[in-house]
């Protein structure tokens, strides 16, 4: 899976007069993660939607296995995972409704897989439960069930790792290990060091 | 804590089919609207307060009302579909889900279609029986129901279809509840006038295909291309 490369080349996009990103470009292989830091505003956001195709550029590409990704939008996004800053779960739905048509809109998921994913990221019987009645770190979580269920090459992540306990912080670290390990890739946006441990972690400091 | 198992990165894993896909979001929306009843009943609740102030308002007197009964069928539906229009993406967009939609690799247009299909189960398909049940209620013989029936149940498929496209434009806009009234009412105004037209003519008797036939023509209308202009605006706000 060598061609599993991210690349972005002169990356330019305003925000009414403000110049967000300029100039970005980066290159991303299978085994990667690029950690993206930057004060508060500095356009993390902004380069993850850009990445996966959510905000138009005034100027630059974006470029997966080697293609321009407008050329195939669809194909592209099949690859990917976006989790954005709120974890995209409904409120009214348990943990177990919200996975199986998030992932299953994408992907053919059984019932079994879900539970097994739900295990893993520390669900107990708050999976039964309306989202709404869920603390912010257990809705962080069942996100996260739903990432590895989806099981795609590409995560371009917005702090994964906000609301959680150190133990579902580590939960990340390890699930973002496991990822790179087994070929993918990982762009996350975080306000700190990742601590990620025998992987290839590159760094890239947005500034405001 | 347990690493979640190491599942393989198959390039090109099987996707959904996307009939299937759009299956699932009918019936997240069916779902959700379940758990919240409220809403549910709240556009009929409306489409009948709207329905029996019109007798309280002009005359008790059958023979006078069934006169206007097109009328107060017709607008209550329309004031009703506008209603809960407003709503339609409003949560999915505050959400993240309709970023979700549009990251899936899944059409976003046929995920939309699915949410249109749902939200006229869920208020054109009631208004489709509560329509009769008005008109029967100003005076209408039973012999009318059925084209009333009829023609409120295609008009409403163009109503939701024809005002996803504003309910999509107006997703930026906060309180859009006027706006997007105000944006639909191109697409309003003839089903409202073919719609109108139909129920007088089977309550007076008469045929009343073409008037049904235009409403069809506006509701396939709705389902072929409003999914596509909704999914555009849809992409444009998510900006």
């Amino acid at each position: 899976m060598s061609n599993l490369v991210l690349g972005a080349r002169g990356l330019h996009l305003w925000r009414g007069d403000r110049h967000v990103l300029r100039g970005v470009s980066l290159e991303l292989r299978g085994g990667q993660i690029l950690q993206l830091t930057g004060s508060n505003g500095a356009g993390k956001t902004t380069l993850l939607r850009v990445l996966c195709g959510l905000a138009y550029l005034e100027e630059g590409d974006v470029f997966w296995r080697g293609e321009n990704v407008r050329s195939n939008l669809h194909g592209f996004h099949a690859e990917l995972a976006y989790v954005g800053h709120e974890p995209p779960l409904k409120a009214d739905l348990t943990a177990r409704e919200n996975l199986s048509y998030w992932v299953g809109m994408r992907r053919p998921v059984t019932v079994a897989r879900i539970e097994s994913a739900l295990d893993e990221v520390g669900a107990d019987d708050w999976r039964d439960r309306p989202v709404r009645t869920l603390s912010a770190g257990q809705r962080r979580r069942v996100a996260l069930a739903g990432l590895s269920l989806l099981s795609v090459p590409l995560w371009l992540l917005d702090e994964p790792t906000t609301n959680l306990d150190t133990a579902g912080q580590l939960l990340v670290t390890r699930m973002l290990e496991a990822h790179v390990t087994r070929g993918g890739l990982a762009v996350v946006a975080v306000h700190h060091e990742l601590g990620v441990n025998g992987v290839t972690l590159h760094r890239m400091v947005l500034a405001s | 804590m347990s690493t979640p198992a190491p599942a393989a990165l198959i390039p090109g894993h099987p996707r959904t089919p996307a009939l299937r896909a759009a299956r699932l979001v009918l019936g997240r929306d069916l779902r959700l609207a379940f758990r919240r009843p409220g809403e549910l009943v709240q556009p009929l609740i409306f489409f009948a307060i709207v329905a029996t102030l019109f007798p309280l308002a002009i005359t008790p007197e059958k023979s006078q009302l069934v006169l206007v009964a097109p009328g107060v069928v017709w607008v209550a539906a329309l004031l009703a579909s506008l209603l809960a229009l407003e709503f339609l993406y409003r949560e999915d967009a505050h959400d993240g889900s309709l970023e979700q939609f549009a990251v899936s690799g899944q059409s976003l247009t046929g995920l939309l279609l699915a949410k249109s299909v749902a939200h006229w189960l869920l208020t054109g398909a009631p208004l489709a029986i509560m329509g009769p049940l008005t008109a029967w209620a100003d005076g209408a013989p039973m012999s009318a129901l059925p084209g009333v029936f009829i023609s409120v149940a295609v008009g409403s498929i163009a109503l939701s279809l024809l005002g996803s496209i504003g309910a999509a434009l107006t997703l930026g806009v906060r309180r859009s509840g006027v706006l997007l009234s105000v944006l639909n009412l191109p697409f309003t105004v003839p089903v409202l006038i073919f719609g109108a037209r139909a129920t007088q003519q089977a309550i007076q008797g008469v045929d009343y295909t073409a008037a049904v036939q235009l409403l069809g023509a506006m509701a396939i209308l709705g389902v072929t291309l409003a999914p596509l202009a909704a999914a555009a605006a849809v992409r444009i706000s998510l900006e």
